[in-house]
């Protein structure tokens, strides 16, 4: 069993488009089953936390302002984070790409002769594939959240922001224990699973040389770096071991203490239908004199990686609000039914589809815009007020026409000769009244002798009956029934 | 909350080219019913299409000149109302933002001021009050997702379908998830679609409905040619044209 | 590295923004009869143990509670082992409160985690801590770790006790900010915790202890 859903997730991510990737995702019943579940019980737990319309406009208000405020100034808050973190003993460090950052984390490491590093979860170490460089440099990174643990110990991707392992279920990795770690018999009770992991990773807690972690927000005016957690994993990794390294993008930064509030709970609430974590840990520099715990040295990075090319545009920008909640994925119809590896991307869902485009480039993540109906689930519970949307449709049109003022990143890679002409002849129908009477009565007339066979139309009819003609359009029933038309 | 204006003398009448081409009764249902209310009727033969196909597929400049056909079309300041949640929301939301920067960006704004929905028009603006005539029936309801996300249409076409006193009116299980249509998403990713919209039929046919109604053509083309290929016995049908023929027969 | 950060800077300068909005209004508050019941009920809820005691008598509540799970739980046999902080005022109190125990003997976390790593991640059963205070809205303790009590103890040991005044219970995690001022000087890490470790990575399913403490237990004192 285990096999061949090793299989599915494999034949899924290596796929070439996402069409592809979809296709074989929704072969898979128990996938399908999976994520259903996971996701309807992620929404209602959400909607539990927001019962009352007007206090939801009011915080998600509050909240979208704040993150707004964060990207109109985000060059100064950026210089203000730098200056309060180092004043507290902080170290920074700014990188542009993610090899930049690859390198500047594997050379504090090396500096300090560390050989494992023990990581919270952080999304951002994902986007850089940090763990994969790490170990050509001979360092093992080991993550210490459980649903990390489990999808590291199958050497796969996380299938969601919030929650890695969501694909997987109790006998999954039940089955992953038993064959991964040395002396676990078999069993699928949670407790039980849960203590092993507790007991292996505390081991690696107590001899790691260092703690890797990602940043929920960075607080321009105190220095401080908020992180958000149920399990305990993040605070051991980042006051444990002798050095705690954060990396972060660069757009996380807020500009007060007092914006934390709101933006915290507007993400406990929307991620997993929480009033807040279990732990909310604000750390604000190493272990200091006469402090007998906590690491002696924290080190910051700050990832650009595409980040001041989103920032560029400002309709784009919208998308650098993103608190990574994940209640746009757990809100949408397409995530639902595929789920997160036939994105093949870092971030999957709404803001996967927005995000990825744009660091990656069109060339190759230009059809993920296109992965949705545009129903607007995402954008209707996007605590801060993202209009994911709108962001799709301009995505498209970025990734269909060529236009040297654009910033976007391959911009016109998925230009096609074809769909141009079509929607230059649509135009001419559709634009011209007469050209349009003329073709309504067209279709009407002989619209139904189209073979089902025709490319556009085979597609429909892989799911539905032929749509039906009309024997005359509106168009034509409105004059012969004296309908005023001035 | 769109809000209300007072009841007006006359309107225009937006058809849809979905309903012009596969669901012309819907479009004469929806004019018979606000004529009913007193309201003269108005269908300027010059109309199209909304334009949501290309601007949605990111052909703003194609969009904008196929809207600007509808701008030149509706010039007195008449309401304009639309059988469709989804063409409505295309005017109403979107063409401020088609237009932003435009010369006509100003006039846009104006037309898309003027756009409704003609269930919610039907309730708010002309207080319309059924009578049923018709034998009883169970039904459910489809709102499409730009009726409710984009021009705030919830409950409206279900209350009306409630007042209608020899009418059973059932909920679906999940009234605010996608069918799967999604204009050119339905030929993208028929795949995807395929299952969105499997799931919405099951979910129709859970509800023992005879018949599911709903406000968008773009979604009874879909939930019906899916049933249609299912071999379902379920009736798919516009809310004008069922609510036309309940009150006043057919 | 500060070429990266020159350039970076650069880019976002030379990019004309909107003028950043004003905040809208937004306040949440808990009417003060209400929050003990609700700092109590959320935190039961979360899977906490919450007692009500006073500042003279809780050594005493804890010693028996302590007992009586050593009890229930068939202790194997030696003293439930108690991390505390000498140097404060409740590590003081709880030292001479408890001079004359024999089932529970009380550890000191007076030395560098270096030296005492061992018998932190293994060899304690408990830990008490003091607090700063409370958050109704939330069920939520607001720890303040110094180098009298350090960050390590309400993590480590499999459970965590901490006291709290009952008139220290803020209504909301913005009224504690402001009224204890925290943007003036935040400690090397301020913690707010709401119950025991939890994760339901596994099929959604709630498992406690998961890294830090499995159980919490929190004492109210009253006056």
């Amino acid at each position: 069993m285990a096999s061949n859903l090793a299989t599915a997730e494999g034949a899924v991510s290596t796929a070439p488009d996402f069409a592809a990737r979809a296709s074989v995702a929704l072969k898979d019943a128990g996938l399908r089953r999976k994520f259903r579940r996971a996701m309807d019980g992620l929404m209602t737990k959400r909607a539990a936390q927001f019962p009352d319309a007007d206090a939801w406009t009011s915080l998600r208000a509050r909240g979208s302002a704040i993150r707004r405020r964060s990207l109109a100034r985000l060059p100064e808050l950026l210089e203000q984070l730098d200056t309060r973190c180092r004043a507290n003993g902080i170290q920074v460090h700014w990188a542009e790409t993610s090899a930049d950052a690859d390198r500047i984390i594997q050379g504090i490491l090396t500096d300090h002769g560390v050989r494992t590093v023990i990581k919270g979860k952080s999304m951002v170490s994902e986007e850089i594939h940090l763990n994969d460089f790490l170990a050509r440099h001979q360092i093992s990174a080991v993550e210490s959240d459980l649903g990390e643990f489990v999808i590291q110990l199958a050497h796969e991707t996380p299938s969601h922001i919030i929650m890695p392992c969501i694909h997987k279920s109790r006998e999954d990795v039940a089955a992953l224990f038993h064959s991964q770690i040395p002396d676990q018999a078999y069993t699928d009770d949670v407790d039980a699973l849960t203590a092993t992991a507790r007991r292996v990773l505390r081991e690696q807690f107590a001899s790691a040389d260092a703690g890797l972690s990602g940043v929920n927000f960075a607080v321009a005016e105190t220095g401080t770096l908020c992180l958000v957690e149920n399990e305990g994993n993040g605070r051991l990794s980042t006051t444990l071991p002798p050095l705690h390294i954060a990396v972060m993008g660069l757009e996380k930064v807020v500009e007060r203490l007092e914006d934390v509030p709101p933006l915290l709970t507007l993400l406990t609430r929307s991620a997993t239908g929480q009033p807040i974590t279990t732990y909310v840990n604000f750390i604000s520099g190493p272990r200091r004199q006469g402090e007998q715990d906590g690491p002696h040295e924290v080190h910051l990075v700050l990832l650009d990686n595409g980040r001041t090319r989103i920032f560029g545009d400002s309709q784009l920008r919208e998308t650098l609000a993103c608190i990574r909640c994940g209640a746009c994925m757990n809100h949408c119809p397409v995530y639902t039914r595929v789920g997160g590896h036939a994105y093949d991307a870092v971030y999957p869902g709404p803001i996967g589809k927005i995000l990825t485009p744009q660091i990656n480039g069109m060339e190759t993540a230009g059809d993920l815009p296109h992965a949705s109906s545009l129903c607007g689930a995402c954008g209707e519970v996007c605590p801060v007020s993202i209009p994911i949307p709108n962001l799709l449709v301009r995505l498209r049109g970025e990734a269909a026409h060529r236009d040297p003022a654009s910033t976007v990143k391959g911009n016109g890679a998925r230009h096609s000769s074809l769909e141009d002409l079509t929607w230059r002849g649509w135009r001419l129908m559709y634009s011209i009244p007469l050209a349009y009477r003329l073709g309504t009565r067209l279709l009407t007339l002989v619209g139904n002798a189209m073979p089902a066979s025709l490319p556009m139309l085979k597609n429909w009819t892989s799911v539905r009956t032929k749509p039906q003609f009309a024997r005359q359009p509106l168009n034509v029933l409105v004059r012969s029934r004296g309908i005023d038309h001035e | 909350m769109i809000p209300i204006p007072d009841k007006p003398d006359t309107v225009y009448f937006f058809g849809t080219c979905l309903i012009d081409l596969f669901y012309p009764e819907a479009g004469l249902a929806g004019i018979d019913l606000l004529q009913r209310q007193g309201i003269r009727v108005v269908y300027p033969q010059g109309q199209s299409c909304c334009a949501q196909p290309a601007r949605n597929c990111g052909f703003a400049e194609d969009a904008r000149a196929v809207a600007r056909n509808q701008l030149r079309h509706f010039p007195k300041p008449w309401p304009i109302v639309v059988p469709s949640g989804s063409c409505a929301g295309m005017m109403r939301e979107h063409y401020p933002e088609l237009f932003a920067g435009e010369p006509d960006e100003a006039e846009a704004r104006a037309f898309a001021d003027r756009v409704f929905e003609l269930t919610w028009f039907l309730v708010h603006v002309c207080k319309i009050a059924v009578h049923d005539q018709g034998a009883p029936v169970r039904v459910t309801f489809h709102g499409s997702c730009h009726s409710q996300r984009e021009m705030g249409v919830r409950d409206e076409p279900k209350q009306l379908l409630r007042d209608l006193s020899n009418v059973t009116f059932v909920e679906l299980a999940r009234p605010a998830e996608c069918c799967g249509f999604g204009g050119t998403f339905s030929v993208r990713l028929p795949e995807v679609s395929g299952a969105m919209v499997a799931d919405k039929v099951a979910d129709i046919a859970e509800t023992g409905a005879a018949e599911v109604l709903s406000g968008d053509c773009g979604c009874l083309l879909n939930i019906s040619g899916a049933m249609a290929k299912n071999g379902s016995p379920v009736r798919a049908r516009h809310i004008a044209e069922f609510l036309k023929e309940r009150c006043y027969g057919k | 590295m500060s070429d990266a950060r020159a350039a970076i800077l650069g880019r976002l300068r030379t990019i004309r923004t909107a003028a950043a909005p004003t905040l809208p209004d937004w306040s949440v508050t808990v009417p003060e009869p209400d929050r003990l019941k609700s700092f109590r009920e959320r935190l039961e809820a979360s899977h906490a143990e919450v007692h009500a005691s006073t500042s003279a008598d809780w050594p005493t509540l804890l010693a028996d509670r302590l007992k009586a799970r050593g009890n229930e739980r068939g202790a194997a046999g030696g003293s439930t082992k108690v991390l505390f902080a000498p140097g404060t005022d409740r590590g003081r109190q709880l030292a001479d409160a408890w001079a004359g125990q024999t089932d529970l003997h009380l550890v000191a976390y007076d030395q560098p985690v270096e030296t005492l790593k061992d018998v932190l991640v293994h060899g304690v059963d408990a830990a008490v801590t003091e607090t700063r205070g409370g958050i109704a809205e939330t069920g939520t303790l607001i720890l303040w770790p110094s180098s009298k009590e350090p960050r390590l103890m309400s993590l480590l040991p499999p459970l965590h006790v901490a006291l709290v005044r009952a008139n220290e219970i803020f209504g909301t995690l913005t009224e504690a900010m402001t009224a204890q001022k925290w943007s003036g000087g935040m400690p090397t890490n301020a913690l707010l915790i709401s119950g025991p470790s939890k994760t339901a990575d596994i099929e959604q399913t709630l498992a406690y202890g998961v890294h830090g403490p499995k159980e919490l237990m929190v004492i109210v004192l009253e006056s």
